[in-house]
């Protein structure tokens, strides 16, 4: 599970640190309590910049870091299927072995593979990708008010 | 190996527990240090439950066929072991729950819907600490939204303590019931019940006891607790799931209203009103647990037999022995008391900034299962300004070696992130 990927993820993270934002989010983990507050930042369909503060698991900490590193300079479309096909591996229960064409999206994010083996953990590499979903959603306007769970 | 003045005879003991047996992980040796969140289960236990279910299953009170008689001798049989266990002085103070959280939500339900002298309302006070399982607080924020009781709770020490220095301002004559942990589920503290009992006492205020972490590890006896209500969890104490108890004094129960309403509860029925059953089936709506009962009851005999001043005794030594090896790790900071002194074997810590989850993860590879998060007790953590602990937890079964194991399994954990 803690691929070293990850691990230089966590300790080096990408990103780190609240910047400003177009709207802005905070996303806990009840069962853990890993927390989140994360910022997006969009310049018409390009996302300018994600930027986040937190606390938790490594596995949380460098799931935000590989966000920020991947999804950041990103048209909205191509960000929102990045993080579908991350949201389908994580869900995936370890029976999908990422091919080259996932890899190609996920790049460093298909190293979450084997979380997806261990159903405690999964929601921990998904609290930066559903904050950021809540993020831009706000951000574009299209709901209103933060949520956490 | 290392040898503790105290000590039970584990390798015997353990031999009644089939599931410490098995390897985790390819091979590992199970070493399971989790045992505030449940117990193992001893093979009397099993036995009981199995030989309920093939020989004497049927529902109870009711029916006159000899499998009904032998259900409802085997569930009334249970009580009265329980009653033994906890030293009742009525085998109908003891209401079987399906777990504490159902005992605890009861009482404040019965409370919540009493007349005088028990009413809570807007001029009423009600008082918990920050040390409590949700269990223990959650039912009376409930009463509090609904009645407009004030609800009130001491605070802790930075040795993770209750800070009783207000007790007086705390308990006033407000307050209406006073509802504390007896050994706290994350900080493994003892709580000293007589003070608190004697000012509730004082201003005539009712008190429950949250025994869930006390009744599998020392002598619980509600008389000397001298409590109105005393609430605990068959599964923590090597019973079954599904089956918890909720003691009561007898007065109280015969003036209290029933909560839940349905079969087994009642006297006579009419379509315009109902009568009731005397407690503890005032209590008991419905079919209960009762292959879980008849498995709490052989839990009670298994522990009894043990015996329960030596359990405490074996759990202090081994509490004693791991919170000195835990110390000699560095970065290792134990939340709650750090001697082994009024505290029960369960053991909280953080360790550097190395997230509580990811420690578990790497300890569970290596065979050990401890608990991680705020164990239900997110105040408790906020009071200490930590997301989250890792818990070790013992019981009678648990040994030096293990303890070892786990020191052992924390440095791999600190090179593995260092």
């Amino acid at each position: 599970m803690y691929q070293d990927v990850i691990l230089d993820h966590y300790k080096n993270p990408h990103g780190r640190g609240l910047r400003d934002g177009d709207a802005e989010v905070h996303h806990v983990n009840p069962t853990c309590g890993d927390e989140i507050t994360l910022r997006v930042r969009l310049d018409g369909e390009t996302i300018e910049d994600v930027s986040y503060e937190g606390q938790g698991c490594s596995i949380s900490q460098a799931s935000a870091s590989v966000l920020n590193e991947l999804l950041v300079g990103k048209e909205l479309g191509e960000a929102r299927r990045i993080q579908e096909t991350f949201l389908e591996l994580m869900q995936s229960k370890g029976q999908t072995v990422p091919d080259d064409a996932m890899e190609e999206v996920l790049e460093d994010a298909v190293a979450f593979a084997g979380v997806s083996k261990y159903p405690a953990r999964v929601k921990c590499a998904l609290l930066s990708w559903m904050a950021w979903k809540d993020a831009t959603a706000q951000a574009l306007g299209e709901t209103a008010g933060g949520k956490t769970a | 190996m290392t040898q503790l003045p105290g000590l039970l005879d584990t390798e015997a003991i353990r031999k009644d527990f089939p599931i410490l047996d098995r390897p985790v992980h390819d091979g590992k040796k199970l070493v399971y240090l989790d045992n505030a969140a449940t117990s193992q289960k001893p093979r009397q236990v099993l036995d009981a439950l199995n030989t309920y279910y093939e020989r004497s299953n049927a529902n109870v009170h009711r029916g006159v066929h000899v499998l009904a008689e032998e259900a409802t001798a085997l569930y009334e049989g249970a009580r009265d072991k329980v009653a033994g266990f906890i030293n009742a002085p009525s085998r109908d103070e003891v209401i079987f729950t399906k777990n504490a959280s159902e005992s605890l939500n009861l009482v404040a339900n019965m409370l919540g819907w009493a007349d005088e002298p028990y009413r809570v309302d807007r001029e009423t006070e009600i008082v918990i600490t920050e040390m409590e399982h949700h269990s223990n607080i959650v039912p009376w924020q409930l009463l509090s939204q609904r009645t407009g009781a004030k609800l009130k709770w001491f605070g802790l020490t930075d040795d993770g303590r209750l800070d009783l220095s207000q007790i007086e301002q705390v308990i006033t004559e407000k307050t209406k019931v006073v509802s504390f942990v007896l050994v706290s589920n994350i900080l493994g503290t003892v709580n000293p019940v007589e003070a608190i009992v004697r000012r509730a006492q004082d201003v005539g205020a009712l008190v429950v006891i949250d025994a869930s972490q006390a009744a599998p590890h020392m002598v619980l006896d509600v008389q000397a607790l001298q409590a109105d209500f005393v609430a605990f969890t068959g599964h923590k104490m090597c019973g079954p799931t599904g089956i918890g108890v909720l003691w009561g004094r007898q007065e109280l129960l015969e003036d209290l209203p029933p909560f839940l309403g349905g079969g087994e509860m009642i006297e006579t029925v009419s379509m315009h009103s109902s009568t009731y059953a005397p407690a503890p089936h005032k209590f008991e709506a419905g079919t209960p647990p009762i292959a879980q009962a008849v498995g709490l009851g052989a839990a009670v005999d298994y522990l009894a037999s043990v015996g329960m001043e030596d359990i405490a005794r074996h759990e202090h030594a081994l509490t004693h022995y791991a919170v000195g090896r835990l110390l000699e790790v560095p970065d290792l900071r134990i939340i709650g008391p750090t001697t082994a002194e009024e505290r029960g074997a369960t053991i909280s810590f953080t360790l550097g900034d190395i997230h509580p989850h990811d420690v578990g993860q790497v300890l569970d590879e290596q065979g050990i299962a401890v608990r991680v998060g705020h164990h239900c007790a997110r105040p408790v953590c906020l009071r200490y300004g930590i997301p989250a602990t890792t818990r070790a937890s013992f019981y009678l079964y648990s040994t030096p070696a293990e303890v070892d194991a786990l020191v052992e399994g924390l440095e791999h954990v600190r090179n593995f992130f260092g």
